[in-house]
């Protein structure tokens, strides 16, 4: 099942999941040692090749290639000739000339990721492509609730917030699916999909989707930087609405809820400040969990460059 | 004729390795390091023969090489990691390296560069339960338990009752051209 590229979760049939999640705890345990690097990808070229800003995945990636001993190289194209006209195609046959083993790429196209492996032998991991996927993110998700529920079969996942525009949500919710985890979304009715993966309930009212009693609450970052504000009356009112407010904490807190974030996190908008300090919180996890997982990713693909 | 151990020689070969390592290192703290996958189980019993007669402290770690393998460019697909357990301090510990064979000597290599990773062993020594011969690497054991002739590209088949059910050792030879 030697596979190139990592473009999306519904492509992963249910055993490739469970390999790359099971697989990824070895890399996790690596993490505790004083040399946290290992020398499985020694020799290999990883390019980091980000149309769009992003610091947290970004680094992720780099820290995950460079614990696996391979060489990382930055595409920085905010310098680059992309900015005098250069066109992908262009840049990937640049990139196929030198011979790179991994690419890294985010863009904001929906499906250039999938373009790109097919023009060059490299694998490719999407690192995020507009509204469509983000593979990598999906399975830090999912390697964190099955720490916490090496079974998860039937627990219940409510995601928040702005699900329409978000490939986080979308590829969460894919594999979820496939571990037979049930999915539910809360959000403004503007935001939440009326049309969408099946047997996923939808909620506008946040005591409503509580009595679903979820065994996680994942919140979506309202993105700041997109047209997502114009949405919500108000970053406030959002708060106050779908936020994770002190009174709504001390509730999750009674009933034992774990509390999940892709991260960067607007503070005073999706949750306050006493989230960072509660127990159940698991954002920080995944932040670690992230790494492992997208070492498990890198390990496990197989470029066509090489010998063969 | 294919070549056959049983259950007896492989207690023999582990009663020897116990034996030797015991006269070698007396009063010595070991920690003992089983390569996966069998290797594990020839160290836990070789600790449970020296616990016999012995009362010193004694530690217990498995190495997963998979990551520190030479020859991931030649694999379809790439090994299957069941990871590591090293749960003492390994900088300034005695080490007991353990395999079930020594071939090559490409193992080893890989299991000293992966402890090394853990820290900075004051020792280290290998002891290997079969030696078949037809290294390609200046590595030898220290220990070992039995030793087999065989010819390069013949395959060494060993099950072992912790891992597999059974004792075995069975040398399948290669077909002749």
């Amino acid at each position: 099942m030697a596979r190139k590229d990592l473009l999306d979760i519904t492509s992963l049939d249910r055993q490739e999941i469970d390999r790359l999640l099971d697989q990824a705890a070895p890399f996790k345990e690596l993490f505790t040692r004083s040399v946290k690097k290992v020398p499985a990808l020694k020799g290999k070229s990883v390019l980091m090749l980000f149309y769009e800003p992003s610091t947290r995945t970004h680094s992720s990636f780099e820290v995950a290639a460079k614990r696996l001993s391979a060489d990382v190289t930055n595409f920085d194209v905010t310098q680059s000739s992309i900015t005098k006209g250069e066109s992908v195609r262009e840049t990937i046959e640049t990139l196929q000339a030198m011979r790179t083993d991994f690419i890294i790429v985010r863009h904001k196209s929906s499906g250039l990721p999938g373009v790109i492996a097919k023009l060059t032998k490299a694998a490719v991991v999407n690192a995020g492509d507009g509204a469509h996927a983000h593979p990598t993110q999906a399975l830090l998700d999912a390697f964190t609730i099955k720490e916490q529920y090496p079974d998860p079969t039937g627990r219940k996942v409510l995601i928040v917030g702005d699900v329409l525009h978000s490939r986080v949500a979308r590829s969460t919710s894919t594999i979820l699916k496939k571990l037979e985890v049930e999915v539910a979304y809360l959000g403004p009715g503007s935001l939440v999909p009326k049309v969408g993966p099946e047997n996923i309930r939808r909620f506008t009212n946040y005591d409503e989707a509580m009595a679903w009693q979820p065994d996680f609450v994942y919140l979506l970052r309202v993105q700041m930087e997109r047209q997502d504000v114009q949405y919500f009356p108000s970053l406030r009112e959002y708060h106050r609405l779908y936020g994770v407010t002190e009174a709504r904490l001390a509730e999750i807190r009674d009933r034992g809820i774990y509390i999940m974030h892709p991260g960067p996190v607007n503070r005073g908008v999706e949750l306050c400040d006493a989230v960072m300090d509660y127990e159940r919180s698991l954002i920080n996890d995944q932040v670690e969990n992230g790494i492992a997982v997208r070492m498990s990713v890198l390990y496990h693909l197989k470029p066509e460059s090489g010998d063969s | 004729m294919p070549l056959t151990l049983n259950a007896d020689d492989i207690a023999a070969g582990i009663a020897r390795l116990a034996q030797e390592i015991r006269e070698k290192s007396a009063g010595a703290t070991l920690s003992f390091v089983g390569i996966r996958s069998r290797g594990d189980e020839v160290a836990t019993r070789i600790l449970t023969l020296l616990a016999e007669n012995d009362d010193r402290e004694m530690n217990f770690g498995i190495l997963d090489i998979s990551l520190y393998r030479d020859d991931f460019e030649h694999l379809h697909e790439n090994p299957k990691l069941q990871g590591s357990d090293i749960p003492f301090q390994v900088d300034g510990a005695h080490v007991i390296l353990v395999d079930d064979v020594i071939f090559t000597g490409r193992t080893t290599r890989a299991a000293l560069d992966a402890l090394s990773d853990y820290g900075r062993p004051a020792k280290v020594e290998l002891a290997v339960l079969i030696d078949r011969g037809h290294r390609e690497m200046p590595i030898q054991p220290d220990f070992t338990g039995i030793f087999i002739n065989t010819h390069r590209l013949d395959h060494v088949l060993v099950s072992l009752e912790g891992t597999d059910g059974t004792d075995s050792i069975q040398v399948v030879e290669a077909p002749t051209p």
